[in-house]
């Protein structure tokens, strides 16, 4: 089976985010002066061929704390979905 | 002669001034591509500085699972000198062959200027040949130089001495000593054996009068010393 994978990776919450900052002001230079708390992260999507869904959630969660998030500095999050 | 393999990543760039500081203290210097598994009787390994698969991901992310890297964990635990420059701070950080990551500056913008720093820890193959305390300035060129870690790993850190350079005050004129906002004024650390170092500036642009400065041969000449491999 075919499943495909959303990861949602954000810097690690009381980190320093100066992108999330940037953008922030940007926002507000554009007028939307009530625009606060803003993270910028990544997201990735990935099809995995898997027997299950468990077995493709399990994997997804293996590359994430591998190789797609940092896990000193960041957090991430999964959704995985019959193709 | 001391041997002294710089690897090379697709995207490294300071891979031959790096192999030029080497051979000006006379060692072997030699390349190794990051698809090789040797290290070919390396008794130091240099990962440069650069931006390895285009910093795709994150700084080093990727070139950690480069094959070559599974050498460098070998050497690293043999207690063979690893110095990571730059990226190669960031390769390392990512190899977890020291704690902590390197993110983008504080300020957002990439930073490429003389930093001051100061050598506090002159323990390791890299920096016996300094004083501790010495003051140098040394250039630094990125955009992800933050460094972070957990509040755990930073007391080890302090409490071991494990800060091999700290940003210092710097002259007011040309901003703050601390040019990306990294935690405690860390540029560069070492692991707990101290075999294995990471810095951020660049002391490889600075071996010579004709480029300003040879105030970051030091860091050549240490792994020179006669001691310098059981120096960590």
């Amino acid at each position: 089976m075919s499943f495909r994978v959303h990861v949602r990776v954000m810097p690690r919450a009381g980190l320093l985010d100066p992108q999330g900052q940037a953008v922030e002001h940007a926002l507000g230079s554009l007028g939307f002066a009530g625009t606060s708390a803003v993270r910028v992260g990544r997201a990735i999507e990935l099809d995995v061929a898997a027997p299950s869904r468990d077995d493709a959630e399990r994997q997804a969660r293996d590359m994430c704390e591998r190789l797609l998030a940092n896990p000193v500095t960041e957090d991430f999050e999964l959704q995985v979905e019959t193709r | 002669m001391r041997r002294v393999a710089v690897v090379r990543f697709p995207g490294s760039n300071c891979d031959m001034d790096t192999l030029r500081a080497a051979e000006l203290v006379g060692a072997d210097a030699y390349f190794v591509w990051h698809r090789d598994t040797s290290l070919e009787g390396a008794d130091v390994v240099i990962l440069p500085g650069g931006f390895s698969y285009g910093d795709y991901l994150r700084s080093g992310a990727i070139a950690r699972f480069s094959p070559v890297m599974a050498a460098v964990q070998r050497h690293a635990a043999d207690g063979g000198p690893v110095l990571g420059i730059c990226n190669g701070f960031q390769i390392l950080c990512e190899a977890r062959l020291l704690p902590g990551a390197l993110l983008r500056n504080a300020g957002l913008t990439f930073i490429s200027r003389p930093v001051p720093v100061v050598v506090e820890r002159t323990a390791t193959p890299f920096t016996c040949a300094y004083e501790a305390g010495t003051a140098l300035r040394l250039p630094v060129a990125h955009g992800d130089g933050r460094y972070v870690c957990s509040d755990a790993a930073a007391t080890e850190l302090e409490s071991g001495g494990r800060v091999v350079l700290r940003y210092a005050a710097g002259d007011p004129a040309a901003g703050p000593g601390n040019p990306n906002g990294s935690a405690y004024d860390i540029a560069g650390i070492c692991n707990a054996a101290g075999n294995v170092v990471g810095v951020m500036p660049h002391p490889e642009r600075v071996v010579e009068p004709i480029l300003g400065s040879d105030e970051g041969l030091g860091m050549f000449r240490s792994f020179m010393m006669a001691d310098a491999l059981a120096r960590a």
